[in-house]
């Protein structure tokens, strides 16, 4: 007899909900490490596909006296995940805790350096879509600059340059700051001639990068504290 | 008997390659990637003639590819082109009609007409399906006086007195549509165009650096090669001469590749050059 079941079901796909929630809004940040001092800059354009949306929205924050971070990838996760680490300084995650109030002080370079480590990590399964630099002075009060992935694996440099220009930038950065395939001497490098290598970085790579332009901003940290310089960068 | 090679192509596009390429890329090989003109052109009529505009650069992705490059294409003496799309395409494109145009000339012994260009190209675009990607505007003036086209990859067309196209055509149509009027003179047509050219250029990534212009009119064409440079490098702060000696010398061997010997013979006099003599 046969069978009321048909013999052969029709195979159906498993239902997929996929939603991308990632946007790369461009930019490019670098930071370089001197002796005594620390630089860390950053263009100002955010786009999108072929579009700009803003021409001047800054990519660095200033932490504290010793520190600033600069973030380049997907804005809004940028936006939340300085945040973040602002709250954190205030009331750890790390320690439940809020950090000024239970240890009375304010967080030094590595201590956040460490702690955005943490935050990054956190998020493994869903990331932040982020690329950071940290960059300010150690507790010796030498120029120190971490650099991190953005599933928190990190690393103590000299310099370094992230975002959609950094593939232009780094291997100058390793020429003129590192001295990489030049015979001659390491020199230890002035701010000043740090700030020129800087400013030339952007200008060079806002010629070729479509993503970096419209302006730049520097921040400089010494033991004097945070100051920042604005520059002019080509608007095309 | 009948060879079963496949027999020589007779001309045209060669696509041996098209299955080999297909499988690679099913297998996760990434394929070069063309040169693409990200673009603003434009192109206008005005009362005496017809103006086009064009920014100058050309990308590979998010990397500027040439900073001043030429997108104005010469098709006849009476008509030049705008390409927007693949580099390569709209270059071939506009030099294979370019001189079929001149072929048509010698033949007919009159100036070609703009619809015949036009005719000739959207053909060629159809024929290939939208698989050539330029996108066209065609402009100049012939015996029916100034015409100005738009040409599509697939091989439509439009006849309007305005037009923007390539990937800062909205940004350039913005400044068309609130400043276009018919029969403008010719320094507030090239101001107009200049004006919907740096709107690309400066609010479309994919366009940039400096704006060409030509102007066509009936018995003059004048090529405004970059019209306006709003884009001009900074200077560097610091210098990058590298000392001598900075390139470590790892071995030196010098090697005489070729051994010259120079051997001098005292050639005899020959008596035999006498022999007339005497």
């Amino acid at each position: 007899m046969m069978s009321t079941v048909p013999s052969e079901l029709p195979v159906t796909a498993p239902i997929e909900h996929r939603f991308d929630p990632y946007v790369d809004n461009g930019g490019t940040l670098l930071s370089i490490a001197g002796k005594d001092f620390c630089v860390v800059a950053a263009d100002t354009r955010l786009s999108e596909g072929y579009s700009i949306h803003t021409r001047y929205v800054p990519k660095s924050v200033k932490l504290s006296d010793k520190t600033v971070i600069s973030m380049g990838g997907c804005y809004a996760d940028c936006l939340t995940l300085t945040k973040r680490i602002q709250q954190n300084m205030e009331a750890s995650l790390v320690a439940p805790m809020w950090y000024r109030h239970a240890h009375g002080k304010t967080m030094s370079t590595a201590a956040i350096a460490q702690m955005l480590s943490i935050m990054l990590y956190q998020k493994r399964f869903f990331p932040f879509y982020s690329w950071c630099i940290l960059g300010g002075l150690d507790e010796e009060g030498r120029g120190a600059v971490y650099t991190y992935d953005p599933v928190g694996s990190y690393e103590r440099e000299a310099c370094r340059c992230a975002g959609s220009a950094s593939s232009l930038i780094q291997p100058f950065l390793d020429n003129q700051i590192n001295f990489k395939n030049q015979a001659s001497e390491r020199r230890e490098l002035s701010l000043d001639q740090v700030l020129r290598i800087t400013k030339d970085s952007f200008t060079s790579a806002t010629e070729r990068d479509i993503y970096t332009g419209d302006y730049l901003e520097i921040f400089v940290i010494t033991s004097n504290g945070v100051e920042l310089q604005k520059m002019g960068l080509k608007k095309d | 008997m009948t060879s079963r090679l496949p027999s020589q192509a007779k001309g045209g596009f060669n696509f041996d390659n098209h299955v080999r390429n297909a499988a690679m890329e099913g297998k996760g090989a990434a394929l070069p990637k063309a040169t693409k003109t990200g673009t603003t052109i434009v192109g206008l009529i005005y009362k005496d003639g017809v103006v086009l505009g064009a920014d100058t650069r050309a990308t590979a992705g998010p990397i500027v590819a040439d900073k001043n490059c030429e997108k104005i294409h010469y098709l006849a003496p009476n008509m030049y082109c705008c390409g927007a799309g693949t580099a390569a395409d709209t270059e071939m494109t506009t030099s294979l009609i370019s001189s079929q145009l001149e072929l048509h000339r010698l033949a007919t012994g009159r100036q070609a007409r703009i619809v015949t260009a036009m005719t000739l190209l959207k053909q060629m675009l159809f024929k290939y399906q939208g698989h050539i990607g330029a996108a066209l505007i065609l402009g100049g003036v012939d015996i029916s006086g100034p015409q100005l086209y738009t040409i599509y990859p697939h091989g439509s067309t439009d006849k309007l007195p305005y037009v923007t196209m390539g990937s800062g055509s909205l940004n350039a149509m913005s400044v068309f549509e609130s400043r276009w009027t018919p029969n403008m003179d010719r320094e507030s047509a090239i101001e107009l165009v200049k004006d919907a050219i740096e709107a690309g250029i400066f609010n479309d990534l994919g366009s940039g650096s400096n704006v060409d212009v030509v102007v066509l009119t009936k018995d003059k064409v004048d090529v405004l090669r970059n019209y306006a440079r709003p884009n001009e490098r900074g200077v560097k702060e610091a210098s990058y001469v590298f000392r001598r000696g900075t390139t470590q010398v790892l071995k030196t061997s010098i090697r005489d590749m070729v051994d010259i010997k120079e051997t001098v013979e005292s050639i005899a006099t020959s008596t035999a050059m006498e022999v007339d003599a005497v």
